[in-house]
């Protein structure tokens, strides 16, 4: 216990008990997120006082030891279970798992947007206000050092998330919904090449974003009118003893899905993720795919599991037809699509649905298979694209198709990364792939939503035939003419591909190493 | 019976050697198929030492082995034979070395890696016996799906025409009948007491509406692999596309496992639906054997006739196994045993001439025999074996098939008895089409036809004709390895055998 906290007894007894008091905070639960905010605000500084040369010299290590002195603290207050900050935050095991994963993922992803030898000056454009396709545009892109702001950014929507993830009220959650996607929203439009469809991309996020979180705000007025509450052990009581109209309930619960079920990228409202998957620099698009996913299934299990798990029999079978849709629908439209980038964003979509089948099974199995599987997909897909920031020629990444065809022949070692990386999307063993997978199938039959599982199996069959489709291009075409050369990767990015890699392999061959990490932490407390 | 550790070195020691060839410079193919062939001749050893150490009589289930895996699945490494494995397991340690010597030449002709391509000959050997070896379901699975990859590459990479095709769309198919049999193995996971282990689950006992679709994921599976119609369209198209090696270790060893599966998990687990299914099971594998023995004559590629002739035979497997009688199914199993020499055989030397050729066309044959004597006579033995002739293996396992399923249904045995006389129409029209007659004047201009049987050639063929011809008349040794294991799993599924009719009406007469 820190010395503040010692002396709140003594405040408490000055003061009348209806004035306001002050909140109690435990800070060693909330040091993580104010590590983080913390570093994302010396960030500004340093963007404000060194010249542009050595500020990216500065950010990267200073954004990588934030992150890294925030992972020392949650691991170190692994055993920690508190609702502090006024009944606004929870620590407890799933909030500490998903801000563990946050955050190893993101430095991961830290890694790959730090890398500045692939493309002089980094992935990220100078200044995103020149117009786009002016020759001031296309002299900024040939030769100017990339912006350094996305270091700060990239903190501030770390942190966004791990807030997101621990809030323990619906305001909470809001205000954290808006710190981690407001940084998202400007990250996608900063792209050095094809600024067009970066901004586009930007645009996109942020009108449809807006929309969510209309929705979600919606919501929780809905859930408060019938609560009278907005914190979740409130909610939860609400749910079976409130006499307000069950309907304020239906209404609010559907809006606040809505809202979560679209950061989560859920059919039918994904339609956001392919554009934005696409237009955003390939190191943000990882990020997003990683650590986003993490932090909205985080909100989504705990919603639905601490505040509206008594009221399953009404949302069960609505979830269970989302995670249908978004397994096939993901898959289907993954089969026809041209663009690296895009087929990615579907087969995260169609993981999106897997995961829903653990959040509908709201058992703990369903918990902590669908920690484990954020993990797992949070890896492997960090390496996904960062192959793809690799595969580039002299106008940026080569993400046609039909650009990859013969690539195996030219960089055996990336294609065969590649091609690992695909059979664990495809969820054949000995990789994480399968064995996430399994666990949330099983947490499905388990908790009777076996019709959810036969719709994942034949999901996982059509979507095997778009990463198939790759593989042939890579091993069994000729190269052609216009097979982009493969650029030898920075230290950077090689690390950051052989920690996606080598996690899932072990994820895959030795789940043991986090299986049951996930087990322990499955618990949340009201 | 030994304690030592047979099964998990026959898994783990081809793979090893996998990495170790595939970490060879590219620029001695010698050396690489030497240490290759070496390897693979190691691992026969010790499935030969295997064998002695395996006891007839002895327990059902020999050489367990266990080590934890995944605890928090209940997840095992166990290995376990019995005697349908363990025959499964000579087979594929004796296959191996005979294709890896086969495909001497076959890397350096497409022009791909040399290592690479023995690299994934020995990663499939090891997946192979994985999958014959585990005694854990979830075990079973990974074996069951991993063994996909290396063939995929082998057909993809270093097949004929059409590779990528016949290459996509084995997988596919593979991975859709492993996907559902996914969906079941979760489903016995968690009604089952959420154990993988297989000598726990045969206890299990589920609701009837259950048991079937447990069942029916678990037989699509193996239905799609073994392959039985109407889901084979994928094996032609792979068996001709493949190189001729891979092609006799898929059709030779790989395929079995559908069937191999339906006797160690649908019998045993599924009892009761097995029983319930089994006139589907009779039926799909009575059409296979007419429906596929018909295309095969019609075929015009010599691969792709091979392969529905597999289709066929598969047939004959299917409806031994599903007639549960000992004799039918110790039939079915020697079948799968025997089939894989005969047909092994006949894809290796199938492999030999259309090499020498250049194609794989029928009708780019004719009167070869002229040219290459001995190898013609190889090829007509192999045919001969494949049509199974008395005096050769086959015919020993096809009889006890026969017989078996006479006894509880005429019917069947009838109709599958004119898949013989098929299966004579495309072996000799093969033979005559291609090797006698009037020599094609094409061949004439080709300088490789003429060059008649090696040594090499000969040393991979002598073998499997030597077996095939040994177990032909004496096939004791490998039945009674068989029986105790066939009557096992038919105990388990609660059949017994009618009463010899002979019997019964000594019996009455004597009233």
């Amino acid at each position: 216990m820190s010395p503040v906290l010692a002396l709140v007894p003594l405040a408490e007894e000055s003061v009348p008990a209806e004035t306001f008091q002050l909140p109690q905070i435990d800070y060693a639960a909330l040091a993580p997120m104010l590590i983080l905010f913390g570093v994302a605000c010396v960030g500004i500084l340093v963007e404000a006082a060194f010249r542009r040369f050595p500020r990216a010299r500065i950010q990267l290590p200073l954004a990588l030891l934030g992150a890294l002195a925030a992972l020392v603290v949650v691991i170190m207050t692994a055993g920690k279970r508190t609702i502090t900050a006024g009944g606004a935050i929870t620590i407890d095991g799933p909030a500490l798992f998903l801000q563990g994963s946050i955050l190893v993922l993101g430095i991961v992803a830290l890694l790959l947007i730090g890398e500045r030898t692939l493309e002089r000056g980094g992935a990220f454009v100078a200044q995103a206000a020149v117009t786009a396709n002016t020759e001031a545009d296309r002299s900024q892109a040939a030769t100017s050092e990339g912006a350094s702001e996305v270091f700060p950014l990239s903190m501030f929507a770390l942190g966004g998330m791990m807030l997101f993830s621990t809030a323990n009220d619906l305001l909470t959650m809001f205000v954290a919904l808006e710190v981690f996607s407001l940084p998202l929203y400007l990250l996608c439009a900063l792209a050095r090449r094809r600024r067009l469809l970066s901004q586009e991309a930007a645009l996109k996020y942020f009108l449809l974003g807006s929309f969510a979180s209309a929705f979600f705000l919606f919501g929780v007025a809905m859930i408060y009118g019938f609560a009278g509450r907005v914190d979740f052990s409130g909610i939860d009581q609400a749910v079976v003893g409130s006499a307000a109209s069950p309907l304020l309930l239906y209404i609010g619960l559907a809006l606040l899905v809505i809202g979560l079920l679209f950061k989560a990228a859920a059919v039918p409202f994904h339609v956001w993720t392919p554009d934005v998957y696409q237009g955003a620099p390939t190191p943000i698009t990882a990020l997003m795919a990683a650590c986003t996913k993490v932090a909205a299934f985080g909100g989504l299990l705990r919603v639905l599991y601490v505040a509206f798990g008594r009221s399953q029999w009404d949302f069960q079978p609505v979830i269970g037809t989302v995670a249908v849709l978004t397994m096939i629908v993901g898959a289907v439209l993954a089969v026809t699509q041209t663009d690296i980038k895009r087929l990615l964003a579907y087969s995260s979509i169609a993981n999106a649905g897997y995961l829903l089948i653990g959040v509908v099974a709201l058992n703990k199995e369903g918990l902590s298979s669908s920690l484990f599987y954020l993990v797992a997909y949070g890896f492997t897909v960090l390496a996904a694209f960062g192959v793809v920031t690799l595969v580039r020629d002299a106008d940026g990444e080569a993400t046609h198709l039909s650009r990859w065809a013969g690539l195996g022949r030219r960089s055996p070692l990336l294609a065969g990364v590649f091609t690992f990386i695909l059979l664990a999307f495809a969820g054949i063993p000995l990789t994480s792939g399968f064995t996430a997978k399994f666990g949330v199938f099983a947490a499905g039959v388990e908790g009777g939503q076996t019709w959810l599982v036969i719709a994942g199996v034949v999901s996982s069959a059509i979507l095997a035939f778009p990463y198939l489709r790759v593989v042939v291009l890579m091993w069994l075409s000729e190269p052609s003419e216009s097979t982009p050369a493969v650029s030898i990767p920075g230290a950077l990015t090689s690390a950051a591909l052989m920690i996606g890699t080598v996690a899932t392999l072990v994820l895959g061959v030795v789940p043991t190493v986090l299986l049951p990490i996930a087990t322990r932490a499955a618990e949340f407390i009201r | 019976m030994s304690n030592f550790p047979y099964l998990s070195l026959l898994t783990v020691a081809p793979a090893i050697g996998g990495v170790v060839v595939a970490l060879l410079p590219k620029d001695k193919p010698e050396l690489v198929k030497r240490i290759a062939l070496g390897w693979s001749v190691a691992v026969l050893a010790v499935a030969v030492a295997m064998w002695a150490g395996f006891s007839a009589g002895g327990p059902r289930m020999q050489f367990r082995e266990s080590y934890p895996w995944i605890p928090a699945w209940d997840v095992r490494f166990t290995f376990a034979a019995d005697g349908i494995a363990l025959v499964m397991l000579a087979l594929i340690a004796l296959l191996v070395p005979l294709v890896i010597l086969a495909s001497w030449h076959d890397a350096e002709n497409s022009r791909r890696s040399v290592p690479v391509y023995f690299a994934l000959m020995l990663f499939l050997e090891s997946t192979m016996i994985g999958v014959f070896a585990a005694a854990d379901v979830f075990l079973f699975y990974v074996f069951f799906e991993v063994m996909l990859v290396p063939m995929y590459f082998l057909i993809g990479s270093y097949g004929g025409q059409q590779r990528q095709y016949a290459a996509v769309k084995f997988f596919l198919y593979s991975l859709v009948g492993g996907l559902f049999m996914l969906a079941a193995v979760v489903g016995l996971w968690v009604l089952g007491g959420h154990t993988f282990d297989w000598q726990t689950l045969i206890k299990a006992d589920f609701s009837t509406g259950t048991e079937r679709w447990l069942f029916l994921g678990f037989f699509l599976a193996f239905a799609i692999k073994a392959p039985f119609f109407p889901f084979h369209t994928w094996l032609p198209d792979a068996g001709g596309a493949a190189p001729a090696g891979a092609a006799a270790l898929l059709v030779g060893v790989m395929d079995k496992v559908g069937t191999f599966g339906i006797l160690r998990y649908c019998l045993p687990l599924f009892p009761n639906a097995s029983k319930y299914f089994a006139p589907l099971g009779m039926a799909l594998a009575l059409v296979g054997i007419v429906y596929a023995a018909l295309l095969a004559i019609g075929q015009n590629d010599l691969k792709r006739l091979v392969s529905y002739t597999s289709i066929a035979h598969f047939g004959f497997i299917g409806i031994g196994i599903f007639a549960f009688t000992t004799q039918a199914a110790t039939g079915a199993v020697l079948y799968m045993f025997n089939h894989g020499l005969a047909t092994g055989l006949l894809f290796l030397v199938v492999g030999m001439l259309v090499a020498r050729r250049g194609s794989a066309l029928i009708g780019d044959f004719g009167g070869a025999g002229k040219y290459v004597p001995a190898l013609a006579g190889v090829f007509f033995f192999a045919g001969m074996a494949s049509l199974a002739l008395p005096g050769t293996s086959p015919f020993v396992s096809e009889f006890l098939v026969l017989v078996g399923t006479f006894t509880v249904n005429k019917t069947v045995a009838v109709v599958a008895t004119f898949g013989i006389i098929l299966a004579a129409g495309y072996v000799l029209w093969m033979i005559q089409r291609t090797i006698q007659g009037t020599p094609n004047p094409a061949l004439e201009r080709v300088e490789a036809a003429k060059r008649d049987i090696s040594l090499r050639e000969a040393v991979v063929v002598t073998p499997l004709i030597a077996l095939i011809l040994v177990l032909g008349f004496y096939p004791k040794p490998v039945l009674d390895v068989i029986n105790p294991a066939v009557k096992a799993t038919l105990s388990d599924v609660g059949a017994s055998d009618p009463a010899p009719t002979a019997g019964a009406i000594t019996k009455e007469a004597g009233k």
